[in-house]
């Protein structure tokens, strides 16, 4: 879904000065928040448009959760401006509330009631929540309904725990790390189900290591590390990966080579006119946004 | 996306939610076996296991079990307010049941309401229990008249002093499992030296002081008062069974455990993120 209005610069960063963006689904200005001496998030400005999926990348340690949970109401914060649908989380109240989904690490705990009990439970708490029925065909489930949770596996548990976050018909909704230990199957799976909750008009702040699912998944990305946001940018374009040299590597005189070039074709045309036929173990290829992200993270060292 | 939508239908009311938290709350405890166990049926094993051990004759007709109603009762109150507060909040405090729910527009009183709703269910299912079980086995005599006004208030009020305590409790342990390793001693030893399980004049003197401190004694003393003739009065420390104090008691601890509560309260784990 890409928006040609965005009243945003290049890479949609808003800059330090800029004011809050009341219309966007999430804006910070200069985000600070302390846990002692250490600062874990150091002045972050970040806006992210409604309807967007946004991917949040960085190690552990950068601030990802610190700054997800300063978004989501949960932990204060010690400088900065922070407006999530228009509202300043630390003073949002029970509508507030009702318009954002959450979908924690840690799971929602071990509880006696089935499936389908604890989904209408939830569902009660909204103004204008999903018929439960629906939510659980949505996420594969309809068939452990009746089911306790501690009965569902691994990927299951983790549907279970989206279905509850989303039962409530968020416009805003937080994804942390929701595919860790999943088979790749259920990665697969769990992906069509974020992006059926795109086409129904759902905005998306999701936090993952894994850089093929913000690949796969996200319209912008953002990179957080040392508690700043080290680049902003489609995920084709992270770290210059769109304009990087390329890489081309072969086999000549039993010896492996490598070489990089802004003109990966014409490179491998002269190539080419060397070898009589096939270019022995010929490959082009372009850094990967693990490349781009690790060069990132790892900072001048 | 349109920007401003319009107004969404109105958030659900309290009394709703105070609803679905009370249907979750009490089946939470009805299904889960240990908790049944653990609370229901271990005081009635202490009775049918003490009463057919211990053979006291406490004079003015009153037998061991007869004595031992009060007690077995307060155990039985303890273990439905005090520990199972204190010991399954630390549980959903540590496993993110309470950080889930604190993220949803459920009004933070309706968790409060919920457990209110479950302690008095269980409570009122672990009373009935021991009555049963004291009528069908022991032939004990049940209150009559205006005590069973007294039986009522003592434990509702007693009742609520415990579980205000067990909230606040359960945010001094670290997770549900050391939360259940300390209480459940530290309530066995209020128990002992409150009375519960021999009779409290036989407790030291300078036991007895302490155990005044705390509600469980006077709990227990406002019990006796129903179930046992008032000549046995004269055994309480102070010659008489003093109902007024135990009001006073009781209601002192529910004033300092909601206060304890509002200020320790926490909806997820210290040191996390």
């Amino acid at each position: 879904m890409t928006s040609t209005s965005a009243p945003v610069v290049a890479d949609g960063r808003p800059q330090p000065g800029d004011p809050v963006d009341p219309d966007a689904a999430i804006s910070v200005r200069g985000l600070v928040k302390r846990y002692g001496d250490r600062a874990a998030v150091d002045g972050l400005d970040l806006d992210i448009r409604r309807g967007e999926i946004f991917a949040l990348l960085g190690p552990n340690g950068a601030g990802k959760t610190t700054t997800v949970e300063v978004l989501e109401g949960y932990r204060s914060r010690d400088g900065g401006e922070v407006r999530v649908l228009g509202v300043d989380p630390a003073r949002g109240g029970r509508r507030w509330r009702a318009d954002l989904g959450i979908v924690l690490q840690s799971g929602g705990g071990d509880s006696q009631l089935s499936v389908r009990e604890q989904l209408q439970a939830r569902a009660s708490y909204y103004a204008d929540p999903r018929d439960p029925a629906e939510v659980l065909e949505l996420v594969g489930l309809t068939g452990q309904a009746g089911a306790r949770g501690r009965a569902l596996s691994g990927g299951q548990r983790r549907r279970f725990d989206v279905a509850l976050g989303i039962v409530g018909r968020p416009r805003l909704l937080f994804l942390d790390e929701p595919t860790t230990g999943f088979d790749p199957e259920a990665r697969r799976q769990f992906w069509a189900l974020v992006r059926s909750l795109r086409d129904l008009g759902t905005t998306m702040l999701l936090t993952t290591h894994y850089l093929d699912e913000a690949e796969a998944l996200a319209d912008r990305v953002g990179v957080l590390a040392h508690g700043r946001l080290a680049e902003v940018a489609v995920p084709s374009a992270l770290g210059g990966r769109g304009t990087a040299p390329a890489v081309v590597s072969w086999t000549e005189d039993g010896v492996r080579r490598t070489a990089e070039t802004a003109t990966p074709t014409a490179f491998v045309r002269d190539l080419a006119a060397r070898f009589p036929g096939e270019v022995p173990d010929l490959a082009v290829s372009r850094p990967t946004l693990e490349d781009v992200y690790l060069k990132m993270i790892g900072g001048p060292s | 996306m349109t920007v401003g939508a319009p107004e969404r239908t109105t958030l659900p009311s309290l009394g709703r939610v105070y609803r679905t938290r009370a249907g979750v709350e009490v089946k939470e405890f009805f299904r889960q076996r240990e908790s049944v166990v653990f609370t229901l049926v271990f005081p009635v094993v202490l009775l049918l296991a003490l009463g057919a051990v211990l053979d006291y004759d406490l004079g003015a007709g009153v037998d061991f079990p007869q004595y031992f109603m009060a007690g077995v009762i307060t155990a039985g109150v303890v273990g439905s307010s005090l520990q199972n507060m204190a010991i399954h909040i630390a549980g959903e405090r540590s496993d993110g049941t309470l950080k889930s729910l604190a993220g949803t527009p459920m009004p933070k009183s309706a968790y409060f309401v919920g457990k209110v709703v479950q302690v008095l269910a269980v409570t009122a299912a672990t009373v009935a229990l021991l009555l049963l079980v004291g009528v069908a086995v022991y032939g004990i005599d049940l209150p009559s008249g205006t005590d069973w006004l007294t039986f009522a208030w003592v434990t509702v009020l007693g009742a609520a002093a415990c579980t205000l305590l067990g909230i606040a409790v359960s945010s001094l342990a670290r997770n549900g499992r050391s939360a259940s390793a300390t209480v459940t001693p530290l309530a066995l030893v209020l128990e002992f030296v409150s009375g519960v399980f021999l009779p409290f004049d036989q407790v030291p003197g300078w036991l007895q002081d302490l155990a005044s401190v705390f509600p469980v004694t006077w709990l227990a003393q406002g019990l006796r008062s129903v179930f046992l003739p008032d000549a046995l009065a004269a055994s309480e420390p102070a010659g008489s069974w003093e109902l007024g104090r135990v009001a006073l008691v009781l209601g002192a601890w529910c004033v300092a455990g909601l206060v304890l509560c509002v200020l320790t309260f926490r909806w997820q784990d210290r040191g996390t993120g």
